[in-house]
């Protein structure tokens, strides 16, 4: 059924640092490599080598600029994957019962042997995490890895999501979010970790770590250890005729000679 | 979003389906016979006709079959029970009157009622999204009801009370148009609080995460077309109720000025539709900074 259990022993779910991503797209690349090979149907493409290709993935990095009216702009980069929300609303929108959550770990699933491709689900979803397959017609999502987290047949170190193990950066964390000293529990409570669009009420279990406060360069603090010895030539009133700053002081220099 | 042919001509003549089953339901015309058999007969093509276009829609058809399951939380589920069962229900109907001369009035007020609940259930698979604010509302179901009623008072050649419900349902058309318009900003959805950046600054996209238009931006970022929005909708508010009432009440009743009365409405109700998806805006937009 796709009603939603009333709790989940265990939510399992990521948190993504956006202070440390640095937006090389390799958790993309290995999310697709992993999922296009195990469990459910292949992830397509359609005119990969086109003028417009277009293709399936469960994972998405955008690139965002975020800038404050008088200091510098700063680039965020932004993994967007299926957030595994406690109220998910892709689940109960399912006429055909192939959406579900699990109860044991809050795992967000499609069972594609009952989806009949018809997209509400995609449309139900605020964060785009869900991508209709142009080749098998069924709908696909993140998995979480089930077939690797549980996986006894994988090295211990391999049992986590593929976009976790392959992050380069370190900037991907999994873990249990009901277990109030999970890593993933723990790096949230530190570093603030939120919630995306928390007004669609959807209850997402993964986090997002947002970026920490940068030097503004621009600021009042700026850092320039040069400053304090070229200040008394800096602070000379400059005119068209007598310049400031380093070339005033390479004219007087000059000068003098 | 993608406004697929396959579901505007779902919603649009499944809508006029049933709404001439709610009258045919309720007696009004009591009609036997041959005449029954021809109105019927309109009135399952339009519905029946209507659902299978839905079907188009599918990616994986063959399971199908299971959309029957899940009407404990599935609006969608709901509405492939209720249509089936509202068929059903009035194709005996349809056989007393049209074969045993004989009206079984509790079940056509039974199946009435359920037509309307049908159409109802169509309505809140776009009204429950919260990811489509302009959908997202009660007056959605208003409108689908209102559509449905008029457009069958209409069918079935109830022109006194059709002129007034075709009125109606153009005040409600202008009505749901100017709150759809409010509604996105209504809901505070921006690309900050999508993206959790805002208390950083203002946030704008820099580099999308793909090159060409992917699956979510052909289905729900559907921005093409909305230029012509506004004479679209003068084209549609005029046609679906104001050229039906001039043509069946201006000129002497005829056959072909009440078929065109039809044909109007029927153009008003496709462009109408065509705008309902066309112009609604899906909130992972702000993800690609586009509405």
């Amino acid at each position: 059924m796709t009603a939603l259990p009333q709790t989940t022993q265990k939510k399992l779910g990521l948190v993504i640092d956006l202070d440390i991503c640095v937006g090389c797209h390799a958790c993309v690349t290995n999310c697709k490599e992993w999922n296009t090979s195990n469990y459910g149907a292949p992830l397509s493409d359609v005119d990969a080598y086109g003028a417009e290709p277009m293709g399936t993935f469960l994972n998405r990095i955008h690139t965002y600029e975020v800038k404050q009216e008088g200091c510098n702009a700063q680039t965020v980069h932004f993994p967007k994957s299926c957030l595994h929300c406690d109220d998910a609303p892709c689940v109960t929108v399912c006429p055909t019962g192939a959406s579900y959550k699990r109860e044991e770990d809050g795992i967000v699933l499609v069972n594609e042997d009952r989806c009949m491709g018809c997209g509400l689900c995609a449309w139900a979803c605020p964060y785009g995490a869900r991508e209709l397959d142009q080749l098998a017609g069924v709908m696909k999502k993140c998995t979480l890895c089930v077939d690797r987290i549980y996986n006894e047949n994988l090295p211990e170190e391999d049992r986590v999501p593929a976009c976790v193990r392959t992050c380069p950066a370190g900037a991907r964390h999994f873990g249990d979010f009901a277990d109030p000293d999970s890593n993933v529990s723990r790096l949230s409570a530190e570093r603030g970790g939120m919630e995306l669009m928390p007004e669609q009420g959807t209850k997402p279990v993964n986090r997002y770590l947002p970026p920490r406060p940068k030097t503004d360069i621009g600021g009042e603090n700026k850092i320039d250890i040069l400053a304090p010895f070229l200040e008394p030539v800096v602070n000379e009133e400059a005119t068209q005729d007598q310049p400031g700053g380093f070339l005033g002081w390479l004219d007087k220099a000059l000068e003098k000679i | 979003m993608h406004p697929a042919p396959s579901v505007i001509i779902f919603t649009s003549l499944s809508g006029l389906g049933f709404g001439l089953l709610f009258w045919l339901g309720i007696g009004y015309p009591e009609v036997y016979g041959m005449s029954a058999f021809g109105m019927f007969f309109v009135a399952y093509a339009l519905a029946v006709g209507g659902l299978l276009a839905s079907t188009a829609h599918l990616g994986n058809p063959k399971n199908a079959i299971h959309a029957f399951s899940q009407w404990r939380t599935s609006w969608l589920s709901r509405e492939g029970i209720a249509s089936v069962v509202t068929l059903l229900l009035m194709a005996v109907y349809a056989i007393g009157m049209v074969f045993l001369g004989q009206r079984f009035q509790i079940l056509g007020w039974i199946g009435a009622a359920l037509s309307m609940f049908t159409v109802f259930t169509t309505s809140m698979i776009y009204a429950q999204l919260k990811t489509v604010p302009r959908w997202n509302m009660r007056l959605t179901s208003v409108m689908f009801l209102t559509y449905a009623v008029a457009g069958g008072a209409l069918l079935a050649g109830q022109i006194s009370i059709a002129v007034v419900l075709l009125l109606v349902l153009t005040l409600v058309q202008f009505a749901v148009w100017q709150a759809g318009d409010k509604r996105f900003r209504e809901a505070g959805h921006t690309i900050e609080t999508a993206t959790g950046l805002g208390n950083l600054g203002k946030v704008r996209l820099l580099e999308p995460p793909h090159t060409s238009p992917n699956y979510l931006m052909k289905e729900m970022v559907f921005t093409v077309g909305r230029k012509h929005s506004r004479k679209l909708r003068m084209i549609a508010g005029v046609s679906l109720g104001l050229l039906p009432v001039i043509l069946l009440y201006a000129l002497p009743f005829n056959p072909i000025s009440a078929a065109l009365a039809v044909a109007f409405h029927v153009l008003g109700l496709f462009a109408a539709r065509w705008l309902f998806f066309a112009e609604a805006e899906h909130v992972v937009g702000l993800y690609y900074d586009k509405r």
